[in-house]
């Protein structure tokens, strides 16, 4: 690969037109000395060097990111007459069988003869694009570094273009967020249109039965491809629920512990072991919920006379329960300790124990914020993907029975997404929809709590 | 006390006959705030102890000493990768026992060693010529089976066709382990291998690697993104509606599901610009949008934490804004703003969901070298070894998640001590 390489080199060049910047400014002060220049002699080198990089960088960029989609487009434009390529389908299949003859996986001796000479083409014309890119880059470089290095002189405002640059980059940066929401709203929504054209929303939003294999052929027996997803909200449900279950009371009385009663010594140490949970990744916990919760689960029910699932709702919601914990419990000891110690001394004053404080006073003070976090809780579990992929079941079924096997928002999106996909197929772009709502839901829950939680703040500052 | 209704308790009485009982509500209370956390602990404790355990004799494999005989005919000197290395186990393992006649119960024997087994001689003859021709004893990986057994992880009561292990077999390796032939030696192959279907062929320096090559992508691009969105937001916007929206962007952003940004990376970068499957570039483009609002926040609050007395100081001396900011309030927030980028590198380390959206969960046996050949990641490579059925790969599985836990907690313990060593309280 040609990128880094060219990143080495534009590093370098950029290196000696600063020292070629610098030296001139040095040079043009004259007999004024270095304060006869409106800035200092490494700002013009700096302007030099930026210069010199900026725009090359950016056609590196550009090839980056287009120059496959362009050769490949390329290539396959001289040989579609010759493949008789008439539907989308048998054209992405060729492109496909290109990549792979191109990356050198497809070793097919009797691959397509036109195939190979595009193969082929691609490869060559890569190889001379990439020449071309290298003497392009050079001789822009150069170009402008020259541009700027004749125009250098003592009254030129160097640091304010400098600045104004390093300025311009700056806000770019702080513009990615917006664009990365943009980006997930529009790819997400894009396809979930396409979605909602070949499967009514209704059917999608309302519809009891999920099955979304599609029949290949028409005479298929059993692939109908439903896409009612009520069962699939269920499941998450369901499982969030029981997160809940068990976050909200362990993750609470935790924090109330932590920031009511727990000495300086124990909370220093206990905090941080708890928050040892969130950073085990969920992976982790799936493994475990899967392997060892799950069948514990299962044989205590057969021993109590229950037919437990062995990918039951209850395994994977109480895992998850477990990862939220220390979510719920950093949330609710800020809330706590945001109550004003006058709350409790005015409590205290009256002859309340510490319990009758914390429930008639502390905690109803902090109920907004308490409130706020719980619903960030679910927002964290709604989204939570490993640890149902691995330990909750892959069949929809439409259940409140916690030892039953149901599926999730996410577990569907997966399944959907991994593996081969063929991009206008329901199938494919169900999990998009799935993904669009899951985005929604999420992110509604989130601007609700992040209002309570803010707004709960305001009251006590 | 005036009062005519004498019979009736005073409030003091009434207070004390309730003070028992509201002392007991106060210690349950406290009971079971305590008992919150113990069960927390508990189950941490629980998820370590189950891991450890399970994963620790993954570090340990079963080999098999073979006398292997290299001979001529079986070698074809042009070509060394293409000797009959199968045979010559073969032949050994039939020399041993000899009594083995009928075609199923060869296969069993065969069956001893792994299908790796081949491919050490193949390596051993190409690193030296010389020893063709030769008789020699040879440690050589067995079959996972067989691991198992020798672990301890096979009940030899259960009958046998609900067993792996055939009685011939059993027997077999009795025979072996009493002639010392079967031994438990570290596991270099866990180390130094990639991906396989055999459990004894599999390690983890293929997902390793992978995971090294998408972090350096992550660390590269999210931490001077990170840093000059948090110093443009913390120093010099104003606050707009514009600079509004950036922050609830950024809140928002950091609690968007995982998985979501997958979706993104899909549709964005290999749909729209065609970037390669399972390449290791793509994911730390993915994960370098999802620890962005991680970083700037720990930036931001690192900037803040620089007293404005600095910024005064600078630029009552004539420093222009820009030179505040990068020679004196940059340097002084350095280190928080490492501790938040390495604490979001571990979570980048251990993320999952988004890779698999992208197509780093092929089964990629080689170990990748660049940026852009097909790599999957260590917390991909558990999930894909906790859904193998052999029960070797269990073992595997725990031992790989005690690397990634060890990873993660040198990183933590890093971002604590650069905390500890760096930060200034002012």
């Amino acid at each position: 690969m040609i990128v880094p390489l060219l990143l080495v080199c534009i590093l370098v060049c950029s290196q000696l037109a600063y020292w070629l910047g610098a030296r001139r400014a040095s040079r043009k002060a004259g007999a004024g000395g270095l304060s006869s220049l409106h800035s200092r002699p490494q700002y013009y080198g700096m302007l030099t060097a930026l210069w010199c990089g900026l725009p090359a960088l950016l056609v590196v960029l550009v090839w980056f990111f287009f120059a496959e989609a362009f050769l490949t487009s390329t290539v396959m434009e001289k040989i579609a007459p010759s493949l008789n390529l008439a539907t989308p389908e048998e054209i992405s299949l060729a492109e496909n069988d290109l990549k792979n003859m191109v990356a050198g996986h497809g070793i097919m001796a009797a691959a397509n003869p036109f195939l190979q000479q595009a193969a082929e083409d691609y490869l060559r014309l890569k190889a001379i694009g990439e020449k071309a890119l290298f003497v392009v880059l050079l001789c822009l470089m150069t170009a402008t570094s020259f541009f700027l290095w004749r125009r250098i002189s003592p009254e030129m405002r160097a640091r304010n273009h400098v600045e104004l640059i390093i300025r311009a980059f700056l806000i770019l940066c702080s513009t990615l967020a917006v664009f990365t929401t943009l980006g997930i709203v529009l790819s997400v929504l894009f396809e979930s249109i396409r979605f909602f054209q070949l499967v009514p929303i209704t059917d999608f939003l309302f519809g009891l039965k999920w099955s979304p294999q599609m029949a290949i052929r028409a005479d298929q027996v059993g692939s109908s491809g439903s896409f009612g997803a009520v069962p699939v909200f269920a499941g998450t449900m369901l499982i969030s629920f029981i997160a809940m279950l068990v976050a909200a009371p362990v993750g609470l009385m935790s924090a109330i512990y932590l920031a009511e009663y727990a000495g300086k010594k124990f909370r220093a140490v206990a905090k941080p072991l708890l928050e040892i949970l969130a950073g085990v990744p969920t992976v982790v916990y799936g493994f475990f919920a899967a392997l060892t919760v799950a069948p514990a689960i299962r044989s205590m029910g057969t021993g109590l006379g229950l037919s437990v699932s062995s990918e039951s709702a209850l395994a994977a919601g109480l895992v998850m329960g477990v990862m939220i914990i220390p979510f719920v419990l950093s949330i609710s000891d800020d809330v706590i300790n945001a109550v004003p110690q006058a709350l409790r001394d005015g409590s205290y004053g009256l002859g309340a124990t510490r319990s009758e404080t914390i429930r008639l006073v502390v905690i109803p003070a902090a109920l907004p914020g308490i409130v706020g976090g719980m619903l960030l809780a679910v927002s964290r579990a709604i989204g939570e993907t490993m640890i149902v992929v691995m330990a909750a079941g892959l069949s929809a079924n439409l259940t409140a029975n916690p030892l039953q096997a149901v599926t999730t928002v996410t577990v569907q999106i997966v399944t959907l997404l991994v593996g081969d996909q063929e991009f206008d197929s329901p199938k494919t772009l169900a999990a998009f929809a799935l993904g669009l709502l899951l985005f929604v839901v999420t992110l509604a829950l989130n601007i609700v709590a992040l209002y309570v939680v803010r707004k709960y703040r305001e009251q006590y500052e | 006390m005036s009062r005519n209704n004498v019979g009736a308790p005073s409030t003091m009485e009434i207070v004390h006959r309730n003070l028992g009982r509201r002392y007991r509500a106060e210690r349950r209370f406290r009971l079971i705030g305590l008992l919150a956390i113990v069960s927390s602990l508990l189950f941490l404790a629980l998820l370590f102890l189950s891991i450890v355990t399970k994963g620790a004799s993954a570090f340990r494999q079963s080999f098999l000493l073979l006398d292997i005989h290299f001979s001529e005919e079986a070698m074809n000197v042009d070509n060394l990768a293409a000797g009959d290395y199968n045979g010559m186990v073969k032949e050994a393992l039939r020399k041993m026992f000899p009594e083995v006649k009928s075609r199923s119960d060869k296969k069993l024997l065969f069956g001893l060693a792994s299908p790796g087994a081949a491919f050490r001689l193949q390596q051993m003859v190409v690193a030296d010529t010389s020893i063709i021709g030769s008789t020699r004893s040879v440690w050589l990986p067995a079959d996972d089976d067989l691991d198992m057994l020798l672990k301890g992880h096979v009940d030899r009561l259960v009958p046998e066709t609900e067993r792996r292990l055939k009685d011939v077999q059993l027997a077999w390796i009795d025979d072996l382990t009493e002639q010392g032939r079967l031994r438990l030696k570290f596991n270099t192959t866990f180390f130094t291998a990639g991906d396989s279907r055999e459990p004894e062929l599999a390690g983890i320096l293929g997902a390793t690697m992978g995971s090294f090559y998408t972090l350096v992508v992550t660390l590269f691009l999210s931490f001077p993104i990170g840093v000059a969105a948090a110093i443009y937001l913390e120093e010099f916007a104003s606050r707009n509606r514009w600079t509004d929206i950036i922050e609830v962007n950024i809140n928002n952003l950091a609690a968007v599901p995982s998985i979501v940004f997958g979706l993104l990376g899909l549709a964005v970068f290999l749909n729209f610009f065609g970037l390669p499957r399972s390449a290791p570039v793509v994911g730390g483009l993915v994960l370098t949008l999802m620890t962005l609002p991680t970083i700037i926040i720990a930036s931001r609050v690192s900037l803040q934490s620089v007293p404005p007395s600095i910024r005064e100081a600078a630029l009552g001396v004539g420093a222009s804004k820009m030179q505040t900011v990068f020679h004196h309030v940059l340097p002084l927030a350095l280190p928080g703003m490492l501790t938040g980028t390495i604490i979001g590198m571990a979570r980048a380390l251990g993320e999952s969901a988004p890779l698999l959206m992208i197509g780093m969960v092929a089964f990629i046996v080689d170990v990748p070298k660049g940026f852009l050949e097909p790599a999957t990641v260590l917390p991909v490579q558990i999930y894909l070894w906790a859904d193998s059925p052999e029960r070797a790969f269990v073992e595997r599985t725990s031992a790989a998640i005690i690397v990634l836990l060890g990873f993660l907690i040198v990183m933590n313990a890093a971002a604590v001590f650069m905390r500890n060593r760096f930060e200034r309280r002012w």
